[in-house]
């Protein structure tokens, strides 16, 4: 057993549930989807891309682009709800929740595609 | 390849970035967890995200607005200051990490090869690949280098490396500390670039020349090698696999010798020819024949011996364990008592010839004081020693460096030399001397700079396409100085190749024809004036005339009269 595989694996794995526990839930309702869970996706997902990099094969070159794709949608969810809440002052109405929690169902579906990858690659190695 | 570097860094930097999120997550996380206090004491909700984020942000860059939007709690100051410390690490941590990672030995040997394999990669004229610049590398490359013939330059040694970017170049040139044995290196270095000309395996290290013209023959066929060896068995050995030049400087000084005892006249001009281009004219040597005491019976000796006794000199050979040597003696030949014993009043030459230098003087030297009319062969062994060899004065001193690098570059640079070296070997002595003569006054006292030149459109569009145009045009008319019409350019065809068959010091009366291919032996600036004439249209009708060639209009204009052509 590889002790870096199992931190790589296990990483990417918790960036897709984060993702996937936030974004859970009727899309308009805030009170479903919690910050802090959108805090913890980020962070745990930019720790996934920090892991992804230095890779020069091709599945590691997808791995890295699945993750930048995923960060990027995280961090616009971020932005749109710091500026929902702090800078026009509107707070968390059902559409700014909606496009808040659809940018995160985007880096959801980025992080599928990078477990799917995972699995792929783990089932090409057989090792 | 060019990547790695990149690749490099974020590898390195994995674990600072990761261990930096972490810590802005922690404290971020923390901020928004601690209860603050509003503008009249009263305990408050605590802090977004954002404005933790925004908080942390300016706090770990060390930035430090102070406490922003309110004044904080108690709890809140506690949790920032457990921040501070944290990211302070962290930030460190990774400062620290890259800074170790841009000093780190592998990375910048990284960077330089990629910089090194940019610079090849974007070489547009052809050039030529050097592997070994120690001593006879140096000669070559500086010999290149005042022909502006570009090269590049691998070498093991990273020190002479460096030295190079401090030696007096024309231009900066590219080079790399790396094994040219290495076939990674020797692509790298522009082995399978479109405008490789040739390789030279020239290093003092015969395996390694070895290695590179395998590597050679195998990765880019089309190319020529040149390779230096030193013993019989890797000469013959680099040959099987059709190396196209092997420089064995043994070999070559043996058969110099041996030339020089038996056709003075034509080794001189060999001399001259073969010479570093534009350096002072080597001094005559006239080594008489007889009996010749031969010190030292190596590689060197034996390739000596084998030359030399065909010449009808009797040698007597000292060697401290030389067993196979017949009439040898043992001994280093330092001291007078063996040189005695090996009869060196009776005879006519010596060869300090053994791979210690300080030996080959102290045999030089003993010998000319018992005999002080003996003709002493000196082998130099490092360049090192060049002051006390040149302090000595031996008649004849052997570098092995020198040999080498001159051969190299005749090879290369005029391939119509040895053409005409093999001509040579059929003509008489009295025509050598003549020739001699006239090319030791072309340069100065300088040895004559040779130039090949083929009438085609590459090499002299103006005189080719003058050709074409059905004009006749003799040698002598050619070769006149356009500033004063009456003076014949200080210039000499030594050969001229027309379909294969060659014509061995070519009359000035000789009509040329488009295709013909010269050796020219002339001096830097007549050399400039002629080229300027094959290459120009203008030029080469005011020499070949002495009437400037009007413009198109102008001859419209005004008509001239055709002029009979003038001979010069």
């Amino acid at each position: 057993m590889n002790p870096e595989k199992v931190i790589f694996g296990f990483f990417i794995l918790l960036a897709a549930t984060l993702n996937f526990g936030f974004f859970i839930g009727d899309i308009s309702r805030p009170e479903l989807h919690n910050v802090y869970e959108l805090a913890a996706a980020l962070v745990v997902s930019l720790i996934a891309t920090a892991l992804k990099f230095g890779d020069r094969t091709q599945i590691g070159a997808i791995h890295l682009s699945t993750s930048l794709v995923a960060d990027l949608q995280l961090i616009a969810a971020a932005i749109t709800w710091a500026v929902a809440e702090h800078v026009t002052g509107t707070g968390m109405t059902a559409h700014i929740t909606s496009s808040v929690v659809s940018l995160s169902g985007g880096a959801l579906f980025a992080n599928v595609v990078s477990v799917v990858l995972l699995i792929a690659e783990t089932v090409m190695l057989r090792r | 390849m060019i990547n790695n570097s990149f690749f490099l860094i974020l590898r390195r930097m994995r674990a600072p970035i990761i261990v930096l999120i972490v810590i802005y997550a922690i404290s971020v996380c923390g901020l928004t967890l601690v209860p603050g206090v509003d503008a009249e004491g009263r305990p408050s909700p605590p802090m977004s995200f954002f404005h933790a984020f925004y908080f942390i942000s300016y706090t770990a860059t060390t930035i430090g607005f102070g406490e922003i939007p309110n004044a904080f709690s108690e709890a809140q100051r506690l949790w920032v200051t457990v921040c501070i410390y944290l990211t302070v690490i962290g930030w460190s941590y990774s400062v620290v990490t890259l800074i170790a990672l841009l000093q780190d030995k592998g990375f910048q040997n990284t960077l330089t090869q990629n910089r090194f394999a940019r610079r090849v990669a974007r070489l547009h004229e052809p050039f030529y690949l050097i592997c070994g610049c120690g001593e006879t590398g140096s000669l070559v490359a500086h010999a290149f280098d005042r022909r502006n013939q570009a090269f590049v330059v691998l070498e093991k040694d990273e020190m002479r490396v460096e030295e190079l970017d401090l030696q007096d170049f024309k231009t900066d040139i590219p080079a790399l500390a790396g094994d040219a044995r290495v076939p990674e290196t020797l692509i790298l270095a522009g082995l399978r670039h479109p405008k490789c000309r040739g390789v030279l395996a020239i290093s003092n290290d015969e395996d390694a020349n070895l290695a590179t013209a395998i590597a050679v023959r195998l990765l880019n066929p089309a190319i020529p090698v040149i390779a230096r060896a030193r013993s019989p068995l890797v000469m013959a050995n680099l040959a099987s696999f059709g190396t196209d030049h092997v420089i064995n400087p043994y070999e070559r000084f043996a058969e110099y010798l041996a030339l020089a005892v038996a056709a003075p006249e034509r080794y001189r001009l060999l001399e001259i020819l073969t010479g570093l281009p534009d350096s002072p004219l080597p001094e005559a040597h006239n080594p008489p024949a007889g009996h010749w005491i031969l010190c030292g019976y190596g590689r060197f000796g034996h390739a000596l011996a084998e030359h030399l006794r065909p010449t009808g000199i009797t040698l007597t050979i000292i060697d401290p364990v030389a067993t196979d040597a017949a009439s040898g003696i043992a001994g280093y030949g330092t001291e007078a008592e063996t040189l005695l014993a090996a009869g060196i009043m009776d005879a006519q030459g010596i060869i300090a010839g053994s791979d210690d230098d300080i030996n080959n003087l102290s045999i030089a030297m003993t010998a000319s004081e018992l005999k002080p009319e003996l003709f002493v062969v000196a082998r130099q062994n490092h360049h090192a020693n060049a002051p006390l060899f040149a302090a000595y004065a031996a008649d004849f001193t052997m570098v092995a460096t020198r040999i080498v690098a001159q051969e190299a570059i005749a090879v290369l640079l005029t391939p119509l030399l040895a053409h005409f070296l093999s001509v040579l070997r059929q003509q008489q002595s009295t025509s050598c001397s003549a020739l001699v003569e006239r090319i030791e006054t072309l340069n100065q006292g300088r040895t004559p700079l040779l130039r090949e030149i083929c009438l085609n459109a590459g090499d002299s569009p103006a005189l080719w396409q003058a050709l074409l145009h059905g004009r006749e045009i003799r040698p002598a008319e050619l070769l006149i100085d356009a500033t004063d019409r009456a003076r014949p350019l200080a210039t000499l065809i030594l050969l001229l190749v027309r379909d294969g068959k060659p014509w061995f010091l070519p009359s000035p009366d000789l009509l040329l024809q488009a295709g013909d291919q010269l050796l020219l032996a002339t001096c830097s600036s007549e050399w400039h004036q002629f080229e300027l004439c094959l290459k120009n249209a203008n030029e080469l009708e005011y020499v070949l005339s002495g009437r400037e060639q009007p413009g198109w209009l102008w001859q419209k204009l005004f008509p001239v009269p055709p002029v009979p052509r003038s001979r010069a």
